[in-house]
């Protein structure tokens, strides 16, 4: 399967880690992983804050930039959120019917990392190694606009060495938002606390999830707080193969 | 909503000191928590709940597509059980026109059921205006009634008041409280019910609002867990109800799915203990007069929104004020409106054109949660997104540069060779710091806020750039 990467504008920029994992990962696998570079942003922030109208030119830059490809997958729930529930709507704003085709067309072809692994790949078990105790937090748009279910927790248990500790009120938010973090940055801190709380209790050396943008957030108060536990993408978890975490 | 007059607070201010509040965040995670759980396990109890949930939205977005025939069928209706019917465009109006009602019987006393229309039209205050003495017989509503507050919850008002905190309250302001009077609830409940009694008894005028308003029959519904409801609307001699003109419902078959829908959603009850229902007058029980308030206040603007009208949909159950990350922190007050937590956050906003509540929309990090427990399904966050564009556009509300950075931003993410350009200055800047193993703590400007409690990972040499060099 050829599949290309849309690796967003913050993995590009703040955690490229998580998108090198996400080629190892998937070359492992047998996949052939392309990067049309003339990728930048999916428009989430301008969409969610407001400014909807800036991103029309986004989508079209979107769809120009991934036209023809066969699959296209990011490491990231919010931003294939983005292009599967807003792409059809901004693209009917513009009242451009031949975007909104191109959108339609590649809506269907646009999937999140554990969707193309276990859907598309049909595989739970990719082979990693991670000794560590591990605990999963399932982000909002995972959870409740991706629908990704079981998909993450089933390629965790495959994991060799893993254990798995339970995030008590694992489906809560963890308080990042996008802008709603600096918008309402006291209100995005409280809520992040209690998630930053809810890890200590699980006891585990990890937490784990599929966007960057919430570890972002998780470990950004985690770090602030010089709390043990780590965040880590499930994309780097699942490159790992040695012993070393 | 109460006062308009009122300088308005910006939910991020208003949040700062409700989370500075050690009690109120306490009393809130309890109580939010206690309710989400068990509301999940009286909804679980039904197999059909999805489909209720749709034939929930699916009457009330008919309805509010032909709005204007429902309203005059139930105004032909209700005039021929007996009952009289008032239009009122706005708060000044309604208010009037309960005044008018109370004065042409010579009274200067009421009682009142727990009604959210008077609250966000200040009824009350409208009526000590005219020397009209409301009375709140709710419990949680005359807590807040006795501390001159406001209430902060749907359904639970004074949420944000402990037993303690009653008991201390009772003591002082309730006429005829024991002055030992203990902190156990039983015992705060039956003071204030013996207070309340007498009150029922005296009162000539009862005032009431309106769950559901069947068209097709002019019946009234009124569903509550204490009965005080009930006493409102069945012994004074004239019982008026202001209700939102969004509250009509075609026909008697529709309450079916509403009172299955709304007391698991609200109390998490498979039926609430009281469910009130009247058409007009009767010459053999109850009220020998019946007055029906229909106010838009704000509804038809709202209607005009076609995204936001969902929002008119609203049964008030108060589902997503308990499954919401931000209520459960900052609680109703920040919301600075009678309908507070998510709901909140699109309702005042629509109903005031954008006047008021301008930074709610963004007072929600869009997780979902609201939308996925809604009895009627109103897409809150599918809202929120949609008001955050009518702000931006119509200028209701900015931030300093924040138009411009958003505009640059965008023109970057347009073109790739640009941004890997930013990109590369961003990673040279930060090169002393990831070289030092450090993190960014402190940002400027607009991102201040972002330092205020995190860190931030410095950028790295990009993707792109590994891509090219190693690919």
């Amino acid at each position: 399967m050829r599949v290309s990467l849309f690796v967003t504008c913050l993995g590009d920029t703040l955690f490229p880690d998580t998108a090198r994992a996400t080629v190892t990962l998937l070359e492992r696998l047998g996949v052939e992983v392309n990067f049309p570079a003339a990728q930048t942003c999916c428009g989430q922030m301008h969409i969610n804050t407001g400014y909807g109208h800036e991103a029309q030119s986004l989508v079209r830059h979107f769809v120009e930039t991934f036209a023809g490809c066969e699959v296209i997958v990011a490491p990231s729930a919010s931003c294939v959120a983005t292009v599967r529930t807003e792409y059809p709507r901004l693209a009917a704003e513009t009242g451009d019917p031949a975007l909104q085709s191109a959108v339609a067309e590649i809506v269907p072809r646009t999937c999140e990392l554990t969707e193309l692994l276990v859907d598309r790949l049909a595989v739970t078990d990719v082979g990693a190694v991670f000794p560590h105790t591990v605990t999963y937090h399932p982000t909002c748009h995972s959870l409740r606009t991706l629908e990704l279910g079981d998909r993450p927790l089933a390629l965790l248990r495959a994991v060799r060495g893993l254990e798995l500790r339970e995030l008590p009120r694992a489906a809560e938010c963890c308080g990042f938002g996008g802008t709603f973090a600096v918008k309402n940055a006291d209100t995005s801190l409280a809520i992040g606390a209690d998630k930053v709380r809810a890890i200590l209790d699980s006891g585990a050396e990890y937490c784990v999830a599929v966007d960057s943008s919430c570890l972002m957030h998780i470990g950004g108060v985690l770090d602030r707080r010089h709390e043990r536990p780590r965040t880590i993408h499930l994309a780097e978890l699942l490159a790992h193969t040695g012993a070393t975490g | 909503m109460n006062d308009p007059i009122a300088p308005p607070r910006s939910f991020p201010e208003a949040a700062h000191d409700a989370l500075a509040d050690d009690q109120l965040r306490r009393n809130l995670a309890h109580v939010t928590s206690t309710i989400r759980v068990k509301r999940a396990a009286a909804v679980a109890e039904l197999p059909d709940w999805e489909a209720l949930r749709e034939a929930g939205r699916a009457i009330k977005t008919e309805t509010m597509r032909h709005l204007d025939r429902h309203l005059v069928a139930l105004e032909r209706s209700v005039t021929a059980a007996g009952g009289v019917v008032h239009w009122a465009r706005n708060a000044e109006e309604a208010n009037r026109i309960v005044g008018g009602l109370i004065e042409s019987h010579r009274t200067t006393e009421v009682v009142k059921a727990k009604s959210l229309t008077t609250e966000e039209i200040g009824l009350n205050e409208a009526l000590a205006q005219r020397g009209i003495r409301a009375w709140e017989t709710d419990l949680a509503q005359l807590i807040i009634q006795l501390s001159d507050d406001t209430p902060s919850h749907i359904l639970v008002p004074a949420i944000h008041r402990n037993r303690a905190q009653i008991r201390d309250l009772f003591r002082a302001e309730l006429p005829g409280a024991p002055a030992d009077l203990p902190d156990d609830p039983s015992a705060l409940a039956e003071a204030a019910r013996l207070y309340l009694r007498e009150l029922f008894l005296r009162a000539r005028v009862g005032i009431s609002g309106a769950n559901f308003a069947v068209a097709e029959t002019g019946t009234i519904a009124v569903v509550e867990s204490e009965g005080n409801a009930r006493m409102c609307t069945t012994l004074p001699e004239v019982l008026i109800t202001v209700m939102g003109i969004e509250k009509v419902i075609p026909s008697w078959r529709d309450l079916e799915v509403y009172l299955q829908l709304l007391p698991r959603s609200s109390t998490a009850e498979r039926m609430n203990p009281y469910t009130s229902l009247w058409t007009g007058v009767d010459p053999a029980d109850g009220p020998r007069e019946f007055h029906l308030v229909l106010l838009d206040h704000g509804r038809t603007t709202a209607l005009a929104d076609e995204v936001g009208r969902q929002a008119l949909h609203c049964i008030r159950c108060s589902a997503c004020l308990n499954v919401c990350p931000v209520y459960e922190r900052t609680g109703g007050h920040a919301y600075g409106s009678t309908y507070p937590g998510p709901i909140g956050a699109i309702i005042t906003p629509l109903l005031t054109d954008l006047h008021e509540g301008a930074t709610l929309p963004y007072a929600s990090s869009l997780c979902g949660a609201c939308y996925e427990v809604c009895p009627v399904k109103i897409d809150i966050p599918r809202v929120l997104v949609h008001l955050r564009g009518r702000v931006v556009r119509e200028g209701a509300h900015s931030e300093p540069g924040e138009q411009a950075a958003m505009g640059a931003l965008a023109r970057l993410f347009e073109h790739p060779r640009a941004f890997a350009a930013a990109q590369r200055i961003g990673a040279l800047l930060t090169a002393p710091l990831r070289r030092r193993g450090r993190r960014i703590t402190r940002l400027p400007g607009p991102l201040r806020g972002w330092t205020q409690g995190r860190d931030l990972p410095p950028p790295q040499p990009s993707f792109r750039d590994w891509w090219r060099r190693e690919r």
